[in-house]
């Protein structure tokens, strides 16, 4: 038995089954205290309010959502909004950080200047205040609807967004398109093989002429089918525009903001990335000639790529979870629909929980395709 | 904000994964013991509860938490003021950080069955539409297609809806987490109309538009809605203070009595009044407290019509008429219950 206890394995093994025992009691012990008090207080718990109708409005989703819908849909709206809020803001300040890095490292002062001062900026004034920001000039800087800017046709600006005509689809369209992407695969196929072998002008030459026939084909075959694709305008019918696309003043502040505030951070991860490139790699590109762009896109920055990877990773996590400041400027993100949820069924721990684990499965994913990118770009080590 | 909500929750979380107290003491015995009673308060709607210049708390959802505590304390200074917005308002009464909520709350069926309690109306009103009136429009059946800002956290947002479906109106709503940014995007054009009660638009109209009269206020529905102050569930004594204080102010009405006069009827002859100011006891140690607490409430608050006329009848900005919050005998809805 003494044996036992001196053994390394038996004792890092009681351990380890001690602290499981001790967490589980803990959660036991919170669980069990979490129900008294509900029930005392006569707070409803349960998740059976997910499959009652909401009744409430959401003002923008990319998926559809009626006020007859559950909540446990508008949850499922909010989500849509936040992943593709978080999608496109980490796209656009992706490619704008990467604009800001190169400037900063740029040998033209007027360039780096500038994005030196844009970082400072930008990393020092507070998301919410710049949101605040942007959404002021959203909406103070267009007219009221009914004397909006009319700068193409169709296309209107105003306090209220911009609408833009949106495509309509008619019966037939889904065929309509998937003939005339065949027909288009097939034209530039043709052009290539008819002209194989000849220089490059005869070669577009011969390409541009089958997109030209293509085109007149998916115009002969759209008209044969009653023109089932068609472009629906906007139009001022009483207070506000109808039909078309928009983009609302909310959803234009929160991504101009996000984006925006996210670059300066990239720029700086991009710019240090590239700094911790040892000089040598330079000097030795030079060396054999290389011109700087191709030093910079060939060489450093593929090198580069292992020392951001995992800050920006933690970015792109920040992003993620800024994006519920949306809330500020009323864009229904998912922290929206919850306190709207919230305040509708008093049901706070329940759509809290959806909240945390949402979010938790949100970051993991993000982090787990970035380490899995790190993976590969990893220096590889024989 | 929206990060003050989620803390709200976390901290809703907090406080009910803790230990039940054993034997949790009343309300009225924490809040004596406190010298202070804590009043969940508007963030800012002049009228019902803001601060002054001087940063002294007014309004009438004030005045009915400065009732109480001349009840209890016998110091209508006595109260802590807390601003919460709409959706932290109600875990904020459940979890004990505030003692009362008389803040522009509906009653309704949901919130009296999910942990809180309602005590007595004290303010009737209509959910309300306010428009620039150069938009020419002043009922709701015109409104179609309107875009409509909204605050979450109240019951508007549902009606919104219902009004919209009813009516076939496809009204666009803009949902805002902040009161302020969405009476700020209101007044600057980003909707055509502002939905909530109208008490509250009125006060926003004498507060925040640069001319109140370029402004039209009509009701969204032909329903009322019972504003009411509201309390922890569990615990029926308290429960029952903060009804009988609100009641005070409108029983005195009743009775003609006020802050001014109530010294005459020390000595009246009328067993009712007698009761009610404590002169015949019985009344107040039903209740927990001293028998005169009726009396020091109208003494030093006033009664229901002093309340609201300084607060948001015709000595205010707001100069909104008594109507349905006229007593019963001058065909309002107010009804004084039987002090005895």
């Amino acid at each position: 038995m003494l044996s036992l206890w001196y053994s390394q394995r038996a004792r890092s093994w009681a351990m380890q089954i001690a602290l499981l025992g001790g967490l589980v009691l803990f959660v036991w012990w919170l669980a069990g205290n979490t129900h008294e008090n509900l029930t005392e207080r006569g707070i409803r718990t349960g998740f059976d309010y997910l499959w009652r109708p909401a009744r409430f409005p959401i003002s923008e989703s990319i998926i559809r959502y009626d006020a007859s819908d559950s909540f446990f849909w508008a949850y499922v709206v909010g989500l849509a909004n936040t992943l593709w809020l978080s999608f496109l803001s980490i796209l656009l300040a992706t490619v704008l950080g990467l604009a800001v890095g190169l400037s900063r490292r740029s040998a033209h002062p007027l360039l780096s200047r500038f994005a030196g001062v844009y970082v400072t900026v930008l990393r020092n004034v507070p998301l919410i205040v710049q949101l605040l920001f942007w959404y002021a000039i959203a909406t103070s800087l267009f007219p009221v609807p009914r004397e909006a800017l009319n700068p193409l046709p169709g296309v209107f600006l105003s306090i209220r967004g911009v609408y833009a005509p949106a495509l309509t689809l008619g019966p037939g369209a889904s065929m309509l398109l998937i003939v005339a992407a065949i027909l288009l695969v097939i034209a530039i196929v043709a052009g290539f093989k008819l002209s194989a072998g000849k220089r490059l002008p005869v070669k577009a030459a011969s390409v541009g002429l089958s997109v030209c026939v293509w085109a007149g084909a998916v115009v002969w075959l759209s008209g044969m089918l009653g023109h089932p694709i068609g472009l629906e305008a906007p139009a001022l019918k009483g207070l506000n525009f109808r039909g078309g696309m928009v983009l609302s003043p909310e959803f234009a502040a929160i991504i101009t903001g996000l984006t925006i505030y996210t670059s300066a951070f990239i720029g700086e991860i991009i710019r240090g990335g590239i700094d911790a490139v040892e000089k040598g790699q330079w000097e030795g590109a030079r060396a054999l000639g290389l011109g700087e762009r191709h030093i910079m896109f060939r060489i450093i920055l593929p090198q580069a790529l292992r020392i951001i990877v995992p800050p920006m990773t933690s970015q792109y996590l920040s992003t993620v979870k800024n994006t519920t400041l949306a809330v500020a400027v009323g864009y229904p993100e998912l922290g929206l629909v919850v306190n709207t949820v919230i305040n509708q069924t008093g049901q706070a721990i329940e759509s809290i929980l959806i909240m945390l684990a949402v979010f938790l499965s949100i970051s993991l994913s993000v982090s787990a395709f970035m380490n899995w990118y790190n993976a590969r770009v990893a220096l590889v080590v024989r | 904000m929206n990060c003050k909500t989620t803390l709200t929750g976390m901290a809703m979380i907090a406080a009910l994964t803790a230990p039940a107290m054993a034997q949790s003491t009343s309300t009225l015995d924490t809040v004596k013991e406190r010298g202070r009673l804590i009043c969940g308060s508007s963030q800012g709607t002049p009228g019902f509860g803001a601060p002054d210049d001087n940063g002294y708390w007014r309004g009438l959802d004030v005045e009915t938490c400065r009732a109480v505590a001349v009840a209890v304390l016998d110091d209508k200074d006595a109260v802590d003021f807390v601003p919460l917005s709409g959706q932290q308002r109600i875990p904020a009464l459940q979890t004990g950080e505030i003692d009362m909520l008389p803040r522009t709350l509906t009653w309704t069926l949901q919130r009296d069955a999910n942990g809180i309690n309602f005590t007595t109306p004290n303010y009737y009103e209509y959910t309300g539409f306010m428009m620039p009136k150069s938009l020419g429009i002043t009922s709701v059946e015109d409104m179609a297609g309107a875009s409509v800002c909204v605050q979450t956290g109240s019951t508007t947002e549902v009606v919104v809806n219902d009004v919209s479906t009813k009516n076939d109106l496809d009204l666009q709503p803009v949902v805002f987490d902040n009161t302020t940014a969405g009476r700020q995007a209101f007044f600057s054009g980003r909707c055509d109309a502002l939905i909530t009660d109208a008490g509250a638009l009125a006060s926003v109209r004498a507060t925040m538009a640069d001319n109140p009269d370029d402004y039209v206020i009509f009701p969204a529905t032909p329903y009322m809605d019972a504003l009411t102050p509201a309390v922890r569930h569990g615990d029926d004594q308290w429960l029952d203070i903060v009804t009988w204080s609100i009641q005070a102010m409108i029983a005195a009405e009743a009775f003609g009595l006020n802050s001014e006069n109530i010294d005459d009827y020390l000595d009246s002859d009328d067993p009712r009044i007698r009761r009610f100011l404590g002169t015949d006891p019985g009344n107040g140690a039903a209740l927990g407290l001293s028998d005169d607490f009726a009396y020091r409430i109208v003494k030093s608050v006033g009664n229901y019509a002093e309340v609201y006329d300084r607060n948001v009848g015709m000595d205010s900005p707001l100069k909104l008429e008594r109507g349905y919050n006229a007593l019963f005998n001058d065909g309002g809805l107010m009804f004084p219950l039987a002090f005895q």
